[in-house]
């Protein structure tokens, strides 16, 4: 999230699309009904099925899976149409002036650089041209013909109200309900955000739907503000904290950078890493990359990482250039037998990874499996699943017995980046300990066998820190906690200039800000966005829980931390005019003092933009300081483009050539069969949760309450499909794709209707995604049968919520 | 923590509700219901205190886990009503939670072992288990270790093993497996932050 969610309450339209808050995120929607309650807010849902948000929205729109960019398109159509942007906004804070080079072009759906061939694009042409001082060129009037305004308007020029509800299945008259409100945000005194989870990021295009709303939030001046923002109702208790320390294949923590082969000294790597800006506007703090880097290798390495040897960079493991390494294509490596062994922490992929059956017949190729967790679950017994016979089974399975969240010490990090402590209540049972324990003593193990015999590359694993427990041999949670936020290694004097103070600091003290790491070597910190959790004196800012609300905004800036420096809204600057005035005085989330800001922690001390020789542009993460209504970075296009799912009801976009997202992978094996437009899956079909199951059911379905109340597997089914098949309510059928299928109970419900796509009628059904054939024994099994292995172009985030299926009477 | 507004709100409540569902009559369930509340009442506030975090969606709910002073267990989880996200208030499965405790049956309490070709689970003590995981981790890594790759470049990496999660851990723990994987060299590393 941009904001938090108590900051749902400032808001005046709330558009939640891709989310089902009312029942995924109660207490989110406590604070989405209370913006109703206090502000008389405009609540709006837009979604395939009409869920308990609907009834509590002011209204439902429902558009068919997968079409998101296109409603989403036509909005920015609208806006641009109408000028309902904001306008001091859109020309200030964003890249809207911009010229983009003249070698850029869009045709028929693909942007120039396209190769066919390897599906993917070179980025050349995808570039702004530049003066003498190598600054971007800009118009300021927004009208030359190659400004990103202008190629932004032309490009979604072809998203009219016709050919966007042909696509989505939504009426007109509903479009521009939703348009027409949601613009009306554009105002100074407004503010308009936006809820989305999994329906939005389950898609082929997940990344560009998130960033077409992201346009809209920047024409509208809705980024930076009270009320504002793009905000994620992220789905696990500390999917935050597990994604801000990187354990994923591309980055290390803190966002940085997974290093690639061919950067293979570590000069070649920061130089590459290391954003550039001429413009001294731009704070460009990125710049400070070389000095998180540094600090990450020095905390995992600590003396062993020296300036000579590249502070231990050569010992980090390298990806091939361009190569990805998602749960994908770890499950497909695996299913061609090159995976041997795997660690399954808290995590039940053999029910929430797409394509069950491959994932299943995958597991059996395995030498070794170890499982950490509080419960058995489909991933750690799938030797005895359905259909395997386990005497042909090699694989060697480990299950250890992990502590449950509420009988271990550490911290947890909401969606709001609200880093929160909390506390031991009481002891695991039996041999259980905390996952943190578990991974301390099988790296123990491990360094003790390179210890004594040696082997294949030894100095990571025998140089790396590793002394995170107590007097006793436990996990010393604190210990990890302050190597995160990071430490002075030396004497250090800290001299501020623009305050003219010098501050003294000692080897081994808490760095209390990441403004303070070091390039040298002279700093450790094991991810740079945590530094400051702590103070100098050792005082561990996660666990405070201070209720002062000094703005009146719900900022609560003394109740835990916020990553970064305790900042509750991030781009915040973004909220003040050029001169550093709120635009919106009612809420007032910062204010130039003329000498300082007065509010949230701003981003960044600098004047406001209008001081042209100290002030700074608000968007101080990205090189050129301003928002990106043109984005180069991702792997499809700067601007979002709508295409059909990988599986959808047409052989045709009905927009451009481009059936299908022309930079998603395509994975081959035998298993991974597709069916476009085929007669055989006419239905569209999508997947969800429900309140009292969550993700795989790994463990609500070990629990009588939650269980008892949603037992087994469904279909919702509209009453006009269920009439055509002559489906009674409660009766139970064979849900298929061409990959597999599952058999549970018939819901026929009103909650689905028809869509009326290119002038034909398009059904679609959905499924949760809870069950696992372990638990309870006649629930059903999982609905991932059914889903199609591919994912978005830039994520790899699974297609789940968009693909074909039939329905049939059992 | 001390019981002051929480505790008497919570009472009144209980007092309010149990009269009212006694008024009823004929049934005998609301008035055992009521002494029941009462019961547990007192022993929440002879309880101590701790405060956590749902493990659930990442709203980051506040709760209150009520501990015997004697037993040392949890018999009591209930919303925080100082948090100022959730205001004591919970969903479902939050309010379930105390069925994660160690009062949930299916709870995992020993380390299980499936040997090659077996058709059933056996325990095992840590120490044997953490020896014969390291042992097959070397094994596997030393084995399928790749220090240069088909151009010819350094990359010390491990292709063979994977490690999967997670996002229902302790930041400290996240940590902890992000910089072990590295350590070891492995590139296939992912978790439900992607799914």
């Amino acid at each position: 999230m941009t904001n938090h969610y108590i900051d749902l309450k400032n808001s005046d339209v709330i558009l939640i699309m891709g989310s089902n808050a009312a029942e995924h995120h109660p207490i989110a929607f406590k604070w989405i009904l209370r913006a109703k309650e206090q502000n008389g807010a405009r609540l709006i849902h837009v979604d395939p099925r009409y869920t308990r948000t609907s009834a509590r929205c002011d209204y439902h729109v429902p558009l068919r899976s997968g079409t998101d960019i296109a409603f989403l398109g036509g909005m920015i159509h609208y806006i641009l149409t109408n000028k309902k942007e904001f306008r001091d906004y859109v020309v200030n804070y964003t890249n809207a002036s911009f010229i983009v080079s003249e070698d850029f072009y869009f045709k028929d759906g693909l942007f120039s650089g396209y190769d066919s061939k390897a599906r993917k694009y070179s980025k050349d042409t995808w570039v702004f041209e530049k003066d003498a001082k190598g600054i971007p060129v800009r118009d300021m009037t927004l009208t030359h013909p190659r400004c990103v305004f202008q190629l932004l308007k032309k490009h979604y020029s072809r998203y009219t109200m016709e050919k966007v509800s042909s696509i989505t299945g939504v009426s007109k008259e509903d479009l521009t309900k939703v348009y027409a409100e949601y613009s009306a945000t554009g105002v100074k005194d407004k503010a308009g955000t936006v809820c989305y989870a999994l329906g939005w990021t389950h898609h082929t295009t997940g990344s560009q739907i998130i960033r077409t709303m992201s346009i809209i939030q920047l024409l509208l001046g809705n980024m930076g503000i009270c009320g504002g923002g793009v905000n994620a109702l992220r789905g696990e208790p500390n999917v935050q904290g597990s994604t801000d320390h990187c354990i994923l294949y591309g980055n290390l923590p803190g966002y940085l950078k997974m290093p690639v082969a061919s950067q293979d000294t570590l000069t070649k790597y920061i130089e590459k890493c290391t954003p550039k800006s001429s413009d001294p506007q731009s704070a460009n703090y990125y710049q400070n990359y070389p000095k998180f880097f540094v600090s990450f290798l020095k905390s995992m390495f600590h003396d062993k990482a020296t300036k000579e040897n590249g502070f231990g960079y050569s010992w980090l493991p390298k990806m091939d250039d361009g190569a990805a390494y998602s749960l994908m294509h770890l499950f497909d490596e695996m299913y061609k037998g090159k995976i041997k062994g795997l660690f399954a922490v808290g995590t039940d992929p053999s029910v929430s990874s797409p394509n069950t059956a491959k994932v299943r017949k995958a597991l059996e190729n395995l030498d070794w499996l170890v499982g950490e967790n509080i419960f058995d679950n489909e991933t750690y017994c799938f030797w005895k699943g359905p259909g395997v016979d386990p005497a042909k089974v090699k694989t060697e399975v480990f299950l250890l017995p992990a502590s449950a969240s509420m009988e271990k010490e550490g911290s947890q990090s909401n969606s709001g980046r609200w880093v929160q402590w909390k506390y031991k209540a009481a002891e695991a049972p039996g041999d259980a300990i905390p996952v943190g324990e578990i991974t301390i003593k099988i790296l123990d193990a491990v360094r003790a066998l390179y210890a004594k015999e040696g082997g294949k590359c030894p100095d990571p694993i025998l140089n790396l820190k590793w002394d995170y427990k107590d007097s006793k041999g436990r996990f010393d949670v604190l210990k990890v906690a302050k190597q995160i936020n990071g430490h002075f290694l030396k004497d250090t004097v800290i001299e501020d200039k623009a305050k003219g103070t010098k501050t003294e600091f000692k080897k081994g003290q808490l760095v209390p800000t990441f403004d303070m790491l070091a390039d040298d070597g002279s700093t450790a910190s094991g991810n740079w966005i945590m530094a400051g959790s702590f103070d100098a004196a050792g005082n561990n800012k996660m666990m405070k829980r201070g209720k002062d609300d000094p703005t009146g905004l719900g900022l609560y800036p003394n109740w835990s931390f916020a990553w970064p420096v305790n900042r509750r809204i991030i781009y915040n600057r973004a909220s003040c005019d050029l001169n550093g005035k709120p635009y919106n005085p009612k809420r007032k989330l910062l204010e130039w003092t003329g000498e300082t800001w007065v509010g949230d922690v701003p981003d960044g001390p600098w004047p406001p933009q209008a001081d042209k020789q100290k002030g700074k542009y608000p968007f101080i993460m990205k090189p050129d300081g301003l928002g990106a209504l043109f984005g180069p970075g991702m792997a499809e296009g700067p601007f979002p483009e709508h295409y059909e799912p990988l599986e959808g009801p047409l052989s045709k976009n009905p927009l451009s050539g481009q059936l299908i997202n022309p930079a998603i992978k395509f994975f081959n094996s035998d298993l991974d069969k597709v069916a476009n437009a085929d007669a055989k899956f006419p239905y569209v079909c999508t997947t969800y949760s429900c309140t009292e199951h969550w993700c795989s059911g790994a463990l609500t379905r070990w629990q009588a309450w939650l269980l008892e109340a949603m037992p087994e597997l469904y279909v919702e089914i509209g009453e006009p499909l269920a009439k055509e098949k002559g489906i009674q309510n409660g009766e139970r059928v064979r849900v298929s794709s061409v990959r597999g299928n599952v058999e549970c109970v018939a819901m026929v419900t009103k909650r689905f209707r028809p869509f009326l796509v290119e002038g034909k009628t398009v059904h679609q059904v959905g499924l949760p995604f809870n069950y696992g054939w372990l638990h309870p024994k006649d629930g059903g099994d999982s609905t991932n049968f059914l889903t199609p292995t591919v994912g978005d172009a830039n994520t790899f985030c699974p297609e789940y919520k968009a693909f074909m299926v039939n329905v049939t009477k059992l | 923590m001390e019981i002051t507004r929480r505790g008497f709100l919570t009472l009144s409540g209980a007092l309010g509700s149990g009269v009212a569902l006694s008024s009823l009559g004929v049934d005998l369930g609301p008035a055992k219901a009521y002494a029941a509340e009462i019961n547990k009442m007192q022993r929440v506030m002879a309880a101590r205190q701790v405060t956590t975090v749902c493990c659930y969606c990442s709203v980051g709910c506040g709760l209150i886990c009520s501990v015997d002073r004697n037993t040392g267990k949890i018999f009591n989880i209930e919303g925080d009503p100082e948090h100022p996200i959730n205001e004591g208030s919970l969903c479902a499965k939050g309010a379930g939670f105390f069925d994660l405790t160690e009062a949930n049956k299916y709870r995992l309490r020993k380390v299980l072992y499936r040997a090659p070709m077996s058709d059933r689970w056996e325990e095992k003590n840590w120490d044997w288990a953490l020896e014969r995981i390291a042992r097959l981790v070397k094994d596997t890594r030393d084995k399928g270790f790749v220090t240069r790759n088909a151009k010819g470049e350094l990359v010390n990496r491990c292709e063979t093993i994977g490690h999967l999660g997670s996002s229902n851990v302790d930041n400290e723990e996240c940590w902890l497996m992000s910089v072990a994987c590295r350590s070891m060299g492995l590139v296939y590393i992912d978790h439900q932050a992607r799914v």
